[in-house]
């Protein structure tokens, strides 16, 4: 039975109809909405490549299903900041030069944003264990605790 | 973004303006541009014209047409670079195009560390050519000799001469060469083009050898990158494909009516190719999820994973090839004071890419297009070409950034897996793996047994070596996509692997009188669509090989009671290798002492240091790395590493430092924790869980690293070769810490509370 959801994502509502609200959220924000972002890892929770905020707490989209998110602001990525007004941590993670294929980018950023926000000066031991559990295959980790690091440590 | 109906596009096309350049900015001075397809169809770009590398734009900027790809190493900016040197011109005003086979000469793809090394090195003589056509041309029109002129920023003038001035739009603009170039013939790695104009000298450098930003970063971080998971074409199905439960398996039977409650499903199933596909991406999830298949049940065709090693011991050799013979060595074996022996083991280990591989493909009469995340799009364009029964030049192959590569992994399969489902539905179709795709089906990089023998002299130096790997072949699937018998597809099919025999031996420059290396085959642990068929993984059976020859030499330097730096350095006299080792060295402080010599009993953690070097195609790695070891867990941390480096000429220091960041990263994951886990009847390890990789919060503290630079020798690859002395490193670190020699990858927790007690 076809079901209407209204999701609020990056400041915009949308209305969408779905077959099955336990269908991830991922599928509504890639597939409904036509966003190039989040994106799809492991459909597990396991990698983070989907991590997406509602009401400001990273959630896994690919394990969070649609109906959940009906009533929450969602922000990807591309709602966290832009070039024009970007995330100080998009501003760090651009100039630590830190994406290869970037792919996992998603998980690392909006992780460490809601950490931050929690947390605005993390220890490096503070910045693992709230990052620990995400996934980056191309081995950028050093590079992440540097530009996460970066922000962390601005007043 | 959307694309239109996808068409192939020639430089000629670009020049006239037909097709439409969109620059997306993003921070201050990056670029990010794609080029939408325009209407007209031409024949594929051929290296023998300059036109087909180069092309000048009406503002004066330039585009570079590279048969390479980068998958975020950042090639495509050490490529500008070279061209902007040649051209004196603004590096910010090159583009490049990488991997699409309608505009861009089959350059071999992301392939062996040759993006600068080969790659590079044409797109520099088109440069220099390009800028030499220029030149003349400009002095044609301004009637001055060419000689006399000089080029600035992409201006050619006639110094002391304001008005004798004209910019490369105002020569050339949207205009062609029509240059003829020398091409050597080939096709792929080994193609050569030049023309008539000599490359600049390196001390005349100013944009080769800076620190130029990446400039697909800000694109990344602002969710504006476009990856080969974000492409739509109108009217697109998204397909799942189904994989057989166990290994082997085959679909006797397949129950349509299992899916029908779902919006547009569809099945396609021709022999053991099964997918499913609908308008929505969920729904093809689910439909793929709930497709009631009956399977045969093939005998379980893999050893038990624990007699892998002994599988491979007693297997019979397909082929044995000796690679480096030199003098006797079993005479002067029989002759030495003594002779030391070991063997070590390397496990099957998995590309595991950041996401399952993705596809699209618009399968037309007569015709397809296909946008793929493969690291070789041209070889990929033929794969699609051959098991479609088209000819090559009727697809056009996009690359497309995809969710991580590191080699032949299963964007390959995704390739021809979204064509036959295209081609099946008469529909454009984006397929995408599930995560097991990504970890149980890619094709893996081999497992191997390496037994090596050395005989010592009196004074503890190195008069015999022998080394002889015994493993699965590199390549039962060619690196290379062109042939339907290298596809999961092709095999489900019907096609029977044909399995290509290779693996390798040791690279270094150590001066040991009598040597023998040599490498044997075994055959494949099953036929046909295996999910332990084996392809290159991240400097192809490197990792492997020299985790055996470093550990081993190590191993020596203990039994001797030498320093292991000590002892590397006299079995070395190449100026180059010496340099790099003692630059390691040097910067870790290295304490010349033999190792394990120091160990504490009692703390909570044992620590210890070890080196490990290396040869990779003319590049050389010295690596030490310090780790510690508790004492509780067993646990490893590889705490500190210190890189040495020489790729002869850096073309980007900034652009090497992070590319060998992340292959000590990704080397210490494998050394530490990576194996590809399987019972007789299939692959366990299937995702993150049951194929961990090194956690953020296992991160080393530091990895100093220390740049050689060579201008006066040629560049030579550094996308792989830190990759391969890490595990080395790491288990030479080990044994300081501990006295315990691992002759085993993965080191474990389990496996060093196995024999560290």
């Amino acid at each position: 039975m076809t079901e209407r959801i209204v999701l609020h994502v990056d400041g915009k509502s949308h209305a969408i109809a779905v077959d099955d609200p336990e269908m991830p959220l991922l599928y509504a924000l890639r597939d409904h909405l036509g966003l190039a972002n989040p994106h799809f890892g492991c459909g597990l929770g396991q990698c983070g490549a989907c991590t997406v905020h509602l009401d400001g707490v990273a959630v896994r989209s690919c394990s969070t299903p649609v109906s959940a998110a009906r009533h929450a602001r969602i922000t990807t990525l591309a709602g966290l900041g832009t070039p024009e007004h970007p995330h100080p941590l998009q501003t760090a993670f651009a100039e630590e030069q830190v994406p290869q294929c970037g792919y996992c980018i998603n998980g690392w950023i909006m992780t460490a944003a809601a950490l931050l926000k929690e947390t605005p000066h993390p220890s490096e031991a503070e910045i693992k264990e709230g990052l620990s559990g995400l996934k980056c295959r191309c081995g950028t980790h050093l590079a992440i605790l540097r530009a996460i690091k970066r922000v962390a440590q601005q007043a | 973004m959307v694309h239109s109906q996808p068409s192939q596009v020639s430089r000629r096309d670009v020049l006239k303006g037909a097709a439409t350049l969109v620059v997306t900015l993003g921070m201050a001075g990056e670029l990010s541009v794609a080029l939408a397809a325009g209407p007209a169809a031409r024949p594929a770009p051929t290296a023998d014209q300059l036109d087909s590398w180069i092309a000048v734009h009406a503002d004066g900027n330039v585009t570079a047409f590279f048969g390479k790809i980068d998958g975020g190493q950042g090639l495509d900016v050490a490529v500008a670079q070279m061209v902007a040197e040649e051209l004196d011109l603004a590096v910010a005003r090159v583009q490049v195009v990488m991997g699409d086979t309608a505009r861009t000469v089959n350059q071999g793809g992301a392939s062996g560390s040759t993006g600068v090394q080969k790659g590079g090195v044409t797109l520099r003589n088109v440069a220099a050519e390009a800028r030499r056509v220029l030149v003349e041309l400009a002095g044609l029109r301004m009637g001055v000799p060419p000689e006399q002129l000089t080029v600035s920023d992409g201006v050619v003038g006639l110094p002391g001469d304001a008005v004798k001035r004209l910019s490369y739009g105002q020569i050339l603009g949207n205009h062609p060469f029509d240059r003829q170039l020398d091409w050597n013939g080939k096709l792929g790695n080994d193609l050569v083009a030049k023309g008539k104009a000599v490359p600049k000298r390196p001390d005349q450098y100013q944009v080769v050898g800076q620190p130029v930003p990446r400039r697909d970063v800000a694109a990344k971080v602002f969710a504006r990158a476009e990856y080969v998971t974000d492409v739509k074409l109108p009217g697109m199905l998204h397909g799942r494909m189904i994989r057989p439960p166990a290994a082997g398996a085959m679909p006797q039977a397949v129950d349509e009516s299992s899916i029908r409650a779902i919006k547009g499903a569809r099945l396609v199933w021709k022999n053991g190719f099964l997918g499913v596909v609908a308008p929505r991406e969920w729904d093809a999830i689910r439909a793929a999820q709930m497709l009631a298949v009956t399977w045969s049940t093939p005998q379980p065709p893999f050893p038990d994973q624990p007699s892998l090693y002994d599988h491979i011991r007693r297997a019979p050799v397909v082929k044995r090839q000796v690679e480096a013979e030199k003098g006797n060595v079993e005479a002067a074996m029989a002759g030495a004071a003594r002779v030391i022996e070991a063997e070590y083991e390397w496990p099957f280990q998995s590309h595991a890419s950041m996401g399952p591989a993705c596809a699209v493909a618009d399968v037309r009469e007569g015709g397809a297009t296909v946008w793929t995340g493969s690291q070789k799009p041209h070889y990929a364009r033929d794969g699609v070409a051959a098991i479609l029964g088209l000819p090559p030049e009727k697809v056009h192959g996009i690359w497309v950034l995809g969710p991580g590569s590191y080699g032949r992994n299963d964007a390959g399969d995704a390739a021809i897996d979204a064509a036959l489902l295209s081609q099946a539905v008469g529909r454009p179709v984006r397929l995408q793996g599930m995560r097991h795709e990504g970890h149980a089906w890619d094709p893996k990089g081999p497992a191997s047994v390496h037994r090596i023998r050395a005989g010592l002299d009196q004074q503890g130096k190195i008069v015999s070596y022998r080394f002889e790997s015994k493993g699965l072949s590199r390549i039962d699937i060619n690196s290379h996509e062109s042939h339907p018998s290298d596809s999961l597809a092709g095999h489900l099919m019907g096609l029977p692997l044909q399995p290509h025999q290779g693996f390798g031996v040791p690279q270094e420059a150590y001066d040991f009188p009598n040597r023998l290396m040599a490498w044997e085959t075994i055959p494949p642990l099953l036929d046909r669509a295996s999910p332990l068929r084996t392809s290159h993984l991240r400097d192809p059976v490197g990792p492997q090989i020299h985790f055996a020859a470093e550990s081993f030499i190590d191993e020596l330097a203990a039994a001797t009671g030498s320093d292991a730096v000590e002892f590397r350095l006299r079995h070395l006299s190449a100026p180059r290798d010496v340099a790099v080792v003692k630059a390691a060295a040097e910067r870790a402080g290295w304490q010349t002492r033999p190792s394990a010599s120091r160990r504490d009993e009692h703390g909570e953690t044992a620590a210890g240091r070890g080196i490990a070097y290396v040869r990779r195609s003319g590049t050389i790695v010295a690596v030490v790395a310090e780790v510690e070891v508790d004492r509780q867990s067993g646990k490893v941390w590889a705490k500190r590493f210190v890189v040495a480096h020489d790729c002869g000429l850096i073309i980007n220091p900034d652009g090497l430092r992070l590319a060998i960041e992340g292959n000590i990263v990704q080397g210490t994951s494998r050394a530490l924790w990576e194996q590809v886990n399987f019972q007789p009847d299939r692959v366990t390890s299937v995702d993150w869980d049951t194929y961990p990789i090194l956690d953020i919060s296992e991160t080393p503290q530091t990895v100093d690293i220390v740049l050689i630079n060579r201008p006066e020798i040629a560049p030579s690859g550094a996308g792989e070769p830190s990759m391969r002395p890490v595990a080395a490193a790491i288990g030479n670190a080990i044994f300081d810490a501990t006295g315990v020699r691992l002759r085993r990858v993965p080191f474990t927790p389990q496996q060093i509370k196995a024999v560290w007690a």
